[in-house]
């Protein structure tokens, strides 16, 4: 037991400035702190990104937001339920014009009906009225129905884009690309 | 069959076996009010519950017990929760088949009625919890540290039940996460249809659109689909009680360090 030596200290002399060789001093252990607090943001930055970008997958297996509508000539003075079980669009034809109308209430987002017998959209989640040009008159709904971008493609058929939308509160149901003249 | 005093029962024997102090690591007899605490201490599951009470903590008509319960009906819905994951599968194909099967083919049929009714006196409990802490002014120093806490516990409960909410995949679940999931659209600068989405464009390059803003985040789709279905799925099922079990952890803790439950003054 006497054989066993105490352990040697060789850094807590506390008297001294100077520190022992070998040994790090303020500037360098905030430097080196710096570094290594950098990289440890960085490498967690990274990988946080990584997750977040890892929500958002490259291909969407959803229905497509173009489709073909057949011809102008189909559609008679009206609203045409043709497309609102599939892509959840209203093609309707006024008198000099058609165009297409977004099925989601513009109150919370659930999908309205077409009533023909009263000539207007009704929304079942919380009684939003429509007329047949999409202008709302009842319910909570605070503006009209979204009109969709309706062209004619070269063959004569329709196109409706769902990626462009057009807002009356905008101004916008005069563009030409929201309606088509007939 | 009269017992001798001195001789020692079969139970004393088996409090001396090295089983039983492995598990009750105070030593035997317990007399002293010291070695009782200890006894609590030195078991993580004991020491889970106070030492000591002060007589108004069981008082039912000052606390109404709405905090334990609410933490009972937490640990009902995880046992239940569990077992319905047994039959339940996410995705469009079976999740409603699936609920209807729980409730008419499996046996005790009334588990998945306990879980959703459970889940609706959660909430119920939660808010009287929280009304409970408010009227008696229990959030005051040194408690508002848990006050904050107990708000964010509020708002995971009411996320739990929206999330859960979705996946029996009928028409009232999906219509009424459609109306929830578009508040999400609406999110300032990460909503496509929040205030200040359009300032993150570069040119005419948008970068908030339907495709990238936070109610896609949470759906996994433009709308509410099979993806916002197993994405609802993954957070009721781990992501949520995972976090939840975090600031309860927190909250029971903090009840403990700000000097026990709050009583009259």
């Amino acid at each position: 037991m006497a054989d066993i030596k105490p352990p040697v200290s060789n850094t807590l002399d506390t008297n001294s400035t100077s520190n022992p060789p070998g040994d790090m001093d303020r500037r360098s252990f905030i430097k080196w702190s710096l570094v290594g607090w950098g990289a440890f943001v960085a490498v967690i930055g990274g990988y946080g990104s990584m997750v977040g970008r890892f929500l958002f997958p490259n291909v969407l297996f959803e229905p497509v937001q173009t489709f073909r509508a057949g011809t102008p000539y189909e559609y008679e003075i009206g609203v045409s339920e043709r497309f609102k079980e599939k892509y959840g669009v209203w093609i309707v034809r006024e008198k000099e014009k058609i165009f297409a109308l977004l099925a989601v209430c513009t109150h919370l987002g659930c999908t309205p009906n077409y009533l023909p017998a009263d000539h207007k959209f009704k929304c079942p989640c919380h009684g939003s009225g429509f007329y047949t040009n999409g202008i709302n008159f009842e319910g909570p709904a605070p503006r009209s129905l979204e009109r969709l971008k309706i062209t004619l493609a070269d063959d004569g058929e329709i196109v409706v884009d769902k990626t462009i939308r057009f807002h009356y509160e905008k101004g916008e149901w005069s563009n030409q690309d929201s309606f088509i003249p007939v | 069959m009269s017992a001798d005093p001195n001789k020692p029962s079969l139970f004393d024997k088996f409090k001396n076996t090295q089983f039983y102090r492995s598990i009750f690591r105070t030593g035997v007899p317990v007399v002293s009010h010291r070695q009782r605490m200890m006894v609590m201490l030195n078991s993580v599951f004991l020491h889970l519950h106070p030492v000591r009470l002060p007589k108004h903590a069981v008082k039912v008509r000052y606390t109404w017990c709405m905090g334990g319960l609410s933490f009972f009906i937490f640990l009902v819905l995880t046992v239940t929760g569990i077992l319905l994951m047994f039959y339940y599968r996410p995705t469009i194909e079976y999740a409603y088949g699936d609920v209807m099967d729980l409730s008419q083919q499996v046996p005790l049929g009334i588990m998945r009625e306990i879980h959703r009714w459970g889940a609706h006196l959660m909430v119920i409990t939660v808010w009287l919890h929280m009304f409970r802490v408010f009227m008696t002014g229990s959030y005051k120093p040194p408690r508002e540290f848990n006050w904050v806490v107990g708000v964010v516990l509020l708002v995971l409960t009411m996320l739990m039940s929206f999330t859960g909410y979705l996946l029996p995949w009928d028409q009232l679940a999906i219509w009424a996460i459609t109306v929830g999931s578009n508040m999400a659209g609406a999110t300032p600068f990460l909503g496509m249809n929040g205030p200040g989405s359009s300032l993150l464009s570069i040119g005419d390059v948008n970068f908030v659109t339907s495709v990238s803003d936070a109610r896609f985040a949470m759906l996994g789709g433009r709308f509410v689909g099979g993806g916002a279905l197993l994405r609802f799925y993954v957070l009721h099922c781990i992501g949520l009680p995972f976090i939840i079990m975090i600031f309860m952890i927190v909250h029971f803790w903090r009840v403990r360090k700000d000097g026990g439950i709050s009583g009259p003054t």
